[in-house]
């Protein structure tokens, strides 16, 4: 039963009367949609303790652990601090554009927390165009990144903006094409179907591991890279470089309008995070899910986070890209062979053959773009470490070098 | 279930509710792009008309519609917009105006061409809506195997225009040397 449903019959049973069926719907929507957005708000205080911890434990330290169990309440601490630094508006800034910007980024982020599929029935709205849907709230975050950036009236900012625009628009078409590989499969763009359609039937039993990571592992790469980079995740973090640029768009924003762009680039992680469950990673499915719905919304959220932590550990562990490397990357690596795999996908699931061979052709092809992707990648940091290192060599050296031994780990 | 106390009034219904704020979304962001002194204000109203029509789309149950404008109009061509406006006309020195001596002229012309379209709406006998489509399934699919049965000549013509777009953008991006 639909959650939805489930608190109408709710309503009417209390003694709501059949003639306000328009209120009863509304305040039933109103009452999801206040829970999802505040537990968004709620969930960016853990996220943001996760990746101190996490980051602190790769760097060898013990990270925030003074206020509350394990340092928990410390963000706490740091949204007080934040909400009571004086808030700052440049006098030449664009006052709507700089005032609308921080508010839309957050919107833009939280929305998609709308056709998320928690559990069997726990889905905000189950659109039949669902996937299309979360791609298009990425150009919220674009008219955000640009208002921010032009609305602040600084020309840093400005070219932050345009340097996050056009990463952004870059790397969405790989993640659009690698989204589209799971929807063909299923021929849907429904949440909730695609999450169902990744369960796993041996006999009556549903074991639920009929994730389509394992079929589709190549559209995996490529989304969860794309993802790293729309979520402006190491290695893709130009927005916040802090060691090498002043900051990003938001150079111009202090307390909590920083606060905001902050927070929407945590949860933006978390949520592509959980896109990709719902993609690829079998959704709420897992053992006995089936029989036991409560274990469903576990799942799902077990596996969120164990990707948001993947997420966090590559940002403690990858060195920061350039920007023209990942404009390379995304333009003469990802879109070829994205292209490429929805193409063969395509192809191959017309031709009259037997379920399984379909299938097989599809895996193959999968695993061809994931091994093309990892070597492309391993082959451009051996390039770049030897040249980093010769970098640092006496330049009377420079042609007597023999090639660096990239093995010895420093 | 209880009776009422006291007969309600007739009500607008809530997508006629829905409806009046997205219509004056629209509207304001229409005349935001005509009215304001700033270039990049026009294109921020120009967004915010996008989202109108979206919204349209939505409460006409066409939902793929209403995704893909948000997707097509927002995402790609108001940023293209913004982009070309801030990288052409010097908006990093300061405001631009977009204003110019022909209002006169535009104002006939736009009233004239307001009164065709209403002349012609109104001769339009309007089909009643026909049945629901089945959980809006059928209609990505229908439209996908139209474009490439009926409409495959329009549509590939279109491809090709984009390729030719894009060729286009290389070459006159490409350095001369």
């Amino acid at each position: 039963m639909n959650w939805s449903d489930a608190l109408i019959q709710m309503q009417y049973n209390l003694g709501a009367p059949q003639e306000l069926s328009w209120l009863v719907q509304g305040i039933t929507y109103f009452v999801g949609a206040f829970i999802l957005a505040n537990a968004a708000l709620v969930l960016a205080l853990v996220l943001i303790w996760i990746t101190r911890k996490v980051i602190s434990r790769i760097q060898d330290r013990i990270g925030p652990n003074r206020l509350g169990p394990f340092g928990l309440f410390q963000t706490i601490a740091d949204a007080m601090k934040l909400l009571s630094k004086e808030d700052i508006n440049p006098t030449s800034a664009d006052t709507i554009s700089y005032q609308i910007a921080p508010v839309l980024s957050v919107v833009g982020v939280i929305m998609a927390l709308a056709v998320i599929p928690f559990g069997a029935g726990l889905i905000g709205a189950d659109l039949n165009v669902g996937v299309l849907y979360l791609v298009a709230l990425g150009s919220i975050g674009i008219m955000a990144a640009l208002m921010a950036g032009w609305g602040s009236n600084n020309k840093y900012a400005l070219l932050a903006g345009f340097r996050v625009v056009a990463q952004l628009l870059s790397y969405e078409i790989p993640m659009v094409l690698a989204m589209l590989a799971p929807v063909l499969l299923v021929n849907t763009m429904r949440m909730q179907e695609l999450a169902q359609a990744q369960s796993l039937f041996i006999g009556p039993i549903n074991l639920g591991i009929g994730w389509f990571v394992f079929l589709l592992p190549g559209a995996f790469l490529i989304y969860f890279i794309s993802a790293l980079a729309e979520g402006e995740q190491t290695p893709f973090d130009l927005l916040e470089a802090e060691s090498e640029l002043v900051a990003g768009f938001h150079i111009e924003y202090s307390g909590m309008k920083f606060a905001m762009f902050f927070l929407a680039q945590f949860l933006n992680s978390f949520f592509l995070g959980a896109i990709a469950v719902a993609l690829f990673l079998g959704g709420w499915q897992g053992p006995f899910a089936g029989q036991i719905p409560l274990l469903g919304p576990i799942y799902f959220m077990a596996k969120t986070f164990f990707i948001y932590v993947v997420i966090q550990w590559i940002k403690g562990t990858f060195p920061r890209m350039r920007v023209d490397q990942m404009m390379q990357f995304a333009w003469k690596v990802l879109v070829p062979l994205v292209l490429t795999l929805i193409l063969v996908q395509m192809v191959v699931m017309k031709l009259p053959l037997p379920g399984w061979i379909n299938s097989l052709l599809v895996l193959v092809a999968n695993i061809g773009v994931f091994i093309a992707v990892l070597n492309i990648m391993g082959s451009y940091f051996r390039r770049e470490m030897v040249r980093t290192k010769r970098s640092f060599e006496p330049k009377s050296l420079i042609g007597t070098m023999q090639p660096v031994n990239t093995s010895s780990g420093d | 279930m209880p009776e009422l106390p006291f007969p309600l009034p007739p009500l607008p219904t809530v997508q006629q509710v829905v409806f009046v704020g997205i219509a004056l979304l629209t509207v304001v962001g229409s005349l935001a792009v005509v009215l304001a002194r700033n270039l990049f204000h026009s294109a921020l109203g120009l967004v915010a008309a996008f989202f109108g029509a979206a919204g349209v789309y939505i409460i006409a149950e066409a939902e793929f519609i209403g995704v893909s404008q948000v997707l097509v109009y927002v995402g790609a061509i108001s940023t293209l917009i913004t982009f070309a406006i801030m990288l052409t006309r010097g908006m990093m020195f300061g405001a631009t105006s977009p204003r110019n001596r022909q209002s006169g002229t535009a104002a006939i012309i736009t009233s004239l061409t307001f009164i065709v379209l209403m002349a012609l709406m109104n001769g339009i006998n309007w089909p009643e809506a026909s049945e629901p489509i089945v959980d809006g399934q059928a209609i990505i699919a229908g439209l996908g195997r139209a474009f490439v049965t009926e409409y495959i000549i329009p549509f590939e013509l279109l491809a090709l225009l984009l390729l030719v777009a894009l060729a286009g953008a290389i070459v006159l991006a490409k350095d001369r040397n």
